[in-house]
Formats: structure tokens, sequence, C-alpha cells
């Protein structure tokens, strides 16, 4: 192993002179570039802090983030909440004792700590949303999620080691526990969820069903037997080849006509949640496919040579395996659906879009073109999620040192 | 010793046999999937015929009952050829938006790799805005928050009398046809082969003589003396209609909807913001000793970009792009959402009016699926071509 090139900072004039004015070219095109950028700068801001009428959000919040959600029922979410940042901060703390022991034993790579700043995205969301409910209660109420979220922190760090691996199943189980607070004990059915709720519970929900369904078409499409194959693989190509607009549209027309006689059809956020499997699944199956395609095929020969059967081979050598390599490729997916559940709008769901667009329709601000205030509103909400997750899931990319093997 | 061989070459009993069990299993798995199927179609088919909902594609001969705005279809025409228009549609504002992402992608994907730091940091900005806002967030921005905000019709603002926009849509000068257009048609196909031939020409004599060709100049001034000669010579079949601004509408020109418009600018920014990360990475991906190499040759930033490292990114770039490509057409569906009737819109009010909605939907899966086919048959052809060749 060779040593990095000594770096040497450089001062700032000699930065600027290398980084913006390097040649002619360069000078004009800083010069363009900052008078663009001044008035890009300067019309955002004007309209962020000058020029908006964020009242329309402001008496919003509560329809933005729950949609119908009946507001006597508002505590059960709250208590969601908790339940939700205690396992999370659990995972977290976990998840980085397992790390820093790796580190320290030398089997893995230490990585540039990036602590709160990490969190930032996050942050800034929680910031804006507290700033426009105006009320004191929602911030203490957030502050203490924070606390519950750090303690149970501390505690996932002191995990005992031979309990590790059922960290993932105690994160789950703090998920499935966060909705059935909801939803459980005379909540409230997922029919009635709306807005950012909805955008949420429809991402995770259409993950979590189609990641093994997922999983079972990508092993169909690498199985021996070209019968299971053909099916497999016109399955995904057949969802794959149509817009996520287009199954949508299937999933709420057509699913009446599926079902048999007397089975009445299922509510609409239901038949959302049926038609983004499907059509996630397909997705998920080619990410899986690339996992089983890392894995080596002496893996699997070597457990032939053990007499392991095939369903043994597939269950304890290639799956975990493949699935580890595919952990990026899947938030990627996650992403992608956190994004597009916005589609449910154009079916008539109330999730964050929907209401972003509905309450411009209110009497107090009917045909005054609030839209922008809305849209900005929706954008950032989405954008911050979404801009988080891309970046944890670079680090996770690096962190299990994918792509550089 | 006997015993042993004895067992090695006795048959095993068929339920250990692999070959049997792989048809056995084969054949339940098909037999499942089939009655899975048959047994949602034959529900679909009652629960059809139980409501009085015809079950063919008869259809779509009905009369559609609705008009498409900006274009000729009417309400009495058949709902078949409404979705044609809609196919139309569709086409019009993923060709031109490929076009445009492509553009914009690749500008901002060498824009990330500048050296200047500024335009190095708007690069990322743009793009890590553009992917991280749902597409759809995107065009209703374009449409409700600019396109249907621009000023009314009576204050269109006009730009040198070429060029009106106004909440009507924007309108550019077009070409008029006044004469003989097919013998400027044929002109045309003239031009263009003269222009090919010359570029085969200028490529043989750079192979022979290795001067410089400029083969793109050449083709470019004969396809244009010839087809100026002959518009000339068929008596100027063509003129340019400027837009004029009345009391309700604007006449003359050619008109981009609203509609039309936004979609295209929400699908090539979105898009390009993808294709700009893919045109970074193999960028990227192309071995840094190929540019150490130009650079050593004496070649400018510029040669070193064209004639070096593109051509090589672009061999990579292949695959991911057109995926994208795929998915502008696929995400074009979303101008269901501001009316802008592509072949979804049709399909959707094809429903509302009285097209039943299992065939309506199948066909717009079918539909949708043969662009994708389209596309990937493309693609599969220019990777083709592309790949490199083993020395033989």
């Amino acid at each position: 192993m060779s040593a990095p090139p000594p770096s040497r900072r450089l001062s700032a004039r000699e930065w600027a002179r290398a980084n913006l004015f390097g040649s002619r070219l360069d000078t004009v095109l800083t010069v363009l570039f900052t008078l663009f950028l001044v008035w890009v700068v300067y019309r955002l801001g004007r309209f962020v802090f000058v020029d908006a009428r964020w009242e329309i959000v402001e008496r919003n919040i509560t329809n933005l983030l729950v949609g119908g959600f009946p507001r006597d029922q508002l505590f059960r979410l709250w208590g969601a909440l908790f339940v939700l940042a205690a396992s999370l901060g659990f995972g977290a703390g976990a998840f980085g004792a397992q790390r820093r022991r790796e580190v320290a034993e030398g089997r893995a790579e230490e990585l540039p700590r990036g602590g709160v700043r990490r969190l930032v995205p996050l942050f800034l969301l929680v910031a804006v949303l507290l700033w426009f409910s105006g009320s004191v209660e929602p911030a203490l109420l957030v502050l203490g999620a924070f606390g519950v979220g750090y303690a149970f922190n501390l505690l996932g760090q002191r995990t005992p080691q031979r309990l590790e691996r059922f960290v993932p199943l105690a994160v789950l189980a703090g998920v499935l526990a966060a909705f059935l607070v909801v939803a459980a004990f005379d909540g409230v059915g997922w029919s009635l969820w709306g807005g950012f709720l909805l955008t949420v519970f429809l991402a995770v929900a259409a993950i979590l069903l189609s990641f093994p369904f997922g999983v079972l078409l990508a092993l169909g499409r690498r199985s021996s037997l070209p019968a299971v194959r053909w099916v497999c693989v016109a399955y995904i190509e057949l969802f794959r080849g149509v817009p996520l607009i287009a199954i949508l549209f299937m999933a709420f027309f057509m699913i009446g006509f599926f079902l048999p006689e007397g089975v009445d059809a299922p509510s609409l956020v239901t038949r959302a949640i049926i038609g983004f499997t499907l059509f996630t699944a397909a997705y998920v199956a080619e990410i899986v496919r690339g996992g089983l395609q890392s894995v080596p095929a002496g893996q699997v020969e070597a457990a032939q040579a053990l007499g392991l059967s095939p369903f043994r081979t597939t269950t304890r050598i290639v799956l975990p395996q493949a699935l580890r390599a595919v952990i990026p490729g899947l938030v990627g997916q996650f992403i992608s659906l956190y994004k597009d559940t916005s589609l449910v709008f154009i079916i008539g769901l109330t999730e964050l879009l929907a209401v972003a667009q509905n309450v411009t329709k209110q009497p107090d601000f009917l045909a005054q073109g609030l839209y922008v205030e809305t849209l900005v509103f929706a954008s950032f909400v989405y954008w911050t999620g979404s801009y988080w997750m891309s970046r944890e899931s670079q680090r996770l990319e690096r962190r299990l040192g994918l792509g550089e093997r | 010793m006997t015993a042993a061989t004895a067992s090695t070459t006795r048959r095993p009993p068929f339920w250990r046999n692999v070959r049997v069990l792989r048809v056995v299993v084969q054949a339940v798995f098909v037999a499942a999937v089939a009655g899975l199927v048959l047994f949602l179609l034959d529900n679909v088919v009652y629960n059809l015929e139980r409501r009085g909902i015809p079950t063919g594609f008869d259809y779509l001969r009905q009369p559609a009952g609705f008009a498409i705005p900006d274009s000729d279809f009417r309400s009495t025409q058949s709902l078949g050829d409404a979705l044609l228009v809609g196919v139309q549609n569709t086409i019009k504002v993923a060709l031109l938006g490929i076009v445009l992402a492509t553009v914009l992608g690749v500008l901002i994907g060498v824009a990330r790799l500048s050296t200047n730091w500024l335009v190095r940091k708007a690069a990322a900005v743009y793009v890590e805005t553009f992917r991280n806002i749902p597409v759809l967030v995107i065009i209703l921005f374009w449409y409700l928050g600019v396109m249907i905000r621009l000023p009314p019709i009576r204050e269109a603002v006009e730009a040198l009398d070429l060029v009106a926009v106004s909440n009507r849509g924007i309108v550019i000068p077009w070409f008029d046809q006044v004469g003989a257009g097919a013998a400027f048609g044929v002109v045309a196909l003239v031009a263009v082969a003269a222009a090919a031939g010359v570029w085969a020409w200028r490529t043989r004599r750079f192979d022979r003589t290795g001067e410089p060709h400029r083969r793109g100049l050449w083709a470019g001034a004969v396809l244009l003396a010839v087809l100026a000669t002959g518009f000339v010579a068929t008596g100027r079949p063509w003129t340019l209609d400027t837009p004029e601004v009345g009391e309700l509408s604007t006449s003359g020109g050619f008109r981009l909807a609203p509609e039309y418009a936004a979609l295209l600018v929400a699908l090539s920014l979105y898009t390009a913001s993808h294709i700009a990360e893919i045109v970074r990475g193999s960028i990227l991906a192309v071995a840094r000793g190929q540019s150490e190499a130009a650079n050593a040759l004496g070649l400018s930033g510029f040669q070193r970009m064209r004639f070096v490292v593109l051509p090589q990114a672009f061999r990579i770039s292949v695959p991911p792009i057109s995926n994208q490509y795929l998915n502008l057409v696929k995400n074009s569906s979303l101008g269901v959402a501001i009316s802008y009737y592509e072949v979804t819109k049709v399909t959707q009010v094809s429903i509302a009016q009285s097209a039943p909605a299992v065939q309506a939907i199948a066909l717009l899966m079918l539909i949708y699926l043969a662009f994708s086919l389209t596309i990937a048959a493309v693609t599969n052809v220019v990777n083709r071509r592309l790949t490199l060749k083993g020395r033989a």
C-alpha cells in the first residue's frame, strides 16, 4: 500500500484561483453562474420569507399530516411515534455498537462519522412542521419522543452480543407495534388515514409486503425449471413495462371484477396497497436477482458438496449473502416508492399531495392561486425524507463494502 | 462389493428421481398458476355478464362522446380513434422529452465534473433537488404554478412578434403551406440524399488521405443549398406563420398547449437529473489513463471530452440511459393529472364515459408494454453495435 500524496490546505486566494478563475472560460462561467444563482436565491428567498401566504399551510397542518384521521384519536399517533422512536433508536444503537466492535477488531474499515449532522434533513423537517403547528404541545411531545429514542439508543448499545441477531426482528416488531397502537384496540383503520401518514404507511406497507413476493420471483427467475422461470419472467417484465398509474387503475377499477360473488371489494387504501405491492414486487425481484448473481457459484457448489438439500442451500447459504448485498438497492426502491405514493392522488386517495391540492379549494382560500405554497410545502416534505434516505443508503453501501470486491 | 455395485446401478424410486420430480414440480406449478388465472378470468367474465357489461372489444367502435382539446378529434368519432390520438400525444411528449432530457442531462452531468467549483455545486444542487421530489409534484408545479399563472390572453407577452406567451399556451412561429408541398417534399428527399452522398465522400477521402474531413460542415452546406434552391424553384410553397394575438385566442403559428408545455418541461427536467447522474458515473468509469493520454497528446479540454472521454462513456451509459427513456415514456402517463390527453387520460375519460374498465385498462397496459418492448429492442440493437468487438 502506498501512502496517499501529501495534501496541503490552500489559502482562500489560491483556492479561488484554482476553482473559480482557472481560465478565461472559467471566469466567464463563474460570473454568469453567480448572477444566475443570486437571482434564483433572491426569488426563492423572497417567495419563502415575503410573498408566500403560509397561513394556508399553518391552518391545515393537521390535515396535511394526517388527512381525515379522527381528531379525537390523535393521541394514538403520538403513542405510535413514541413506540417508533424507541424501536428505531434501539436498532440504531445496537447497529452502531456492532459496527464499532467490528472496527475495533479490524474486521471493518472506519468510516468518517457523520454524527448528528446526518440527521440534519430530518431535524429540518421536524422544525418546519413544528413551526407551522404554532403551538408548544407538539414540540414538547416531539422532544419527548427524541428523549425516548435516545434512551433506547443507549440501551441498544448495551445489547449482549448473543442477542444481536434478534435486533432486526425487534425493530420490525416495534414498527408493527406502532401500527397496532394506531389501528388495533378500537383504533382507526387505515381506510381513514390520510396526508403524510398515508404516504409513509403506503410506502412501508408496500415494501414489506412486496419483499417476500419479490424474493420468490427472483428465485423463480433463476430456477432451473423452465416453466417456473417463464412464468416469473413474464410477471416481472409485464409489471416493469407498465406505468404505475396503469397498475393503480387496474387495482382500483378491476379488483372488484376479479373477486368471486359475495366477496366485498376492499377499501380504496387496501386496493392501493395491493397495486403498489404487485408493482414493487417486480422491481424488488430484479434487485434481489442482482444480489443472487453476486453470490459466487463456488458457494453453491460447496453447499452441494456438503450434502445440503437445494432448499437448505438456498435459505442457509445463498439468500443470507444475497440479501446483504441488496439492502442499498431495497432502500433505493423504498425511496422511489415514497415518492410514487403521490400517484394515488390521481385515484382520489387523500395522501400528502392530494391534501395539498384540496386545501386550496377551501372557502377561505378558494381561487386565490395558493397552489405554489402548498406544492412547495409538499415538495419540502418529500425532499427532506428522500434526500435523507438516499444519503443514508450511500453510507450503508460504503459500510457494507459493496462494489469494492 | 457386488452389493455396492448393485445398489449404484439400481434406479431410484420415481419419487426420488430428479428427472421425474422436475416434471412433476413444473406441472404442479403451471397448473396452480393457470388455475389462479382461470379463476380470476372466470370471475371477471361472470361479473361482467352479471352487470350487463360487454365482454369483447367491440366498444372501441362506439362514438367517444368527448372531444379532445388541441386536436381534430370530435366527440362523434369512435373510442378507438380517441385511443389513437392518445397514443400520438404520448409519442409527441415522449420524443421531444427524450431529446430535451438528453441534452440537458449530458450538460449537467459534464458540469458536475467541471473544474469550476461554482458550476460543479450548482449542478449538484440541481440533481439533488429534482431527484428527490416526486415527478408528479414537478408536473403539477409547472402546470399550476407556472403555466396557468401566465398573463391572460389579452395581456399576452410577445417577443419580437415571434413568440406569444399567455396562460392559453406558448405560440411559436411555424411554417404554413401555401403552394406545392408535394414537389418540395421531393426536393427535401433529394437534399437529404445529396447530403448523405457528400458525407460518405468526405469520409472516404478522410480515410484515404487523412485530411480533415469536415463532413458535418460539407453535408450541412449541401443540404441547405439544395433546400434553398428547391424552395425558390418550387415557387416558395411555405411561409413563416407568426402568432397573432386576438381578443380571446391566438391565431397563426404553432401553439404549445399549457398542459403539453408543463408536462414536457417537467418530464425533461426530472429525467435530466437522472441522466446527469448516469453521465457523470460513465465519465468517471472511463479509465483515467485515457484522459491523461489525451492531455499528453496535447488535446484541448474540449477535444479530450469530444474525442476521447465521451465516446467511451457513451458506450457504458447506453443501457441505463435507455432505461431512463423508458421511465420517461411511462411517466408521461402522469399527464392524466393535468388533463393532457395522452393515452392514459383518454382511457380514464373513456371509462368515465361508457367504456368497460377491464378491457380498457388491459388495452392500456398492452400499449405501454408495446412502447417498452420497442425501446428495449432499439436499445439492444444499439448496444450490440456499440459493444467492443473482441479480437478475431
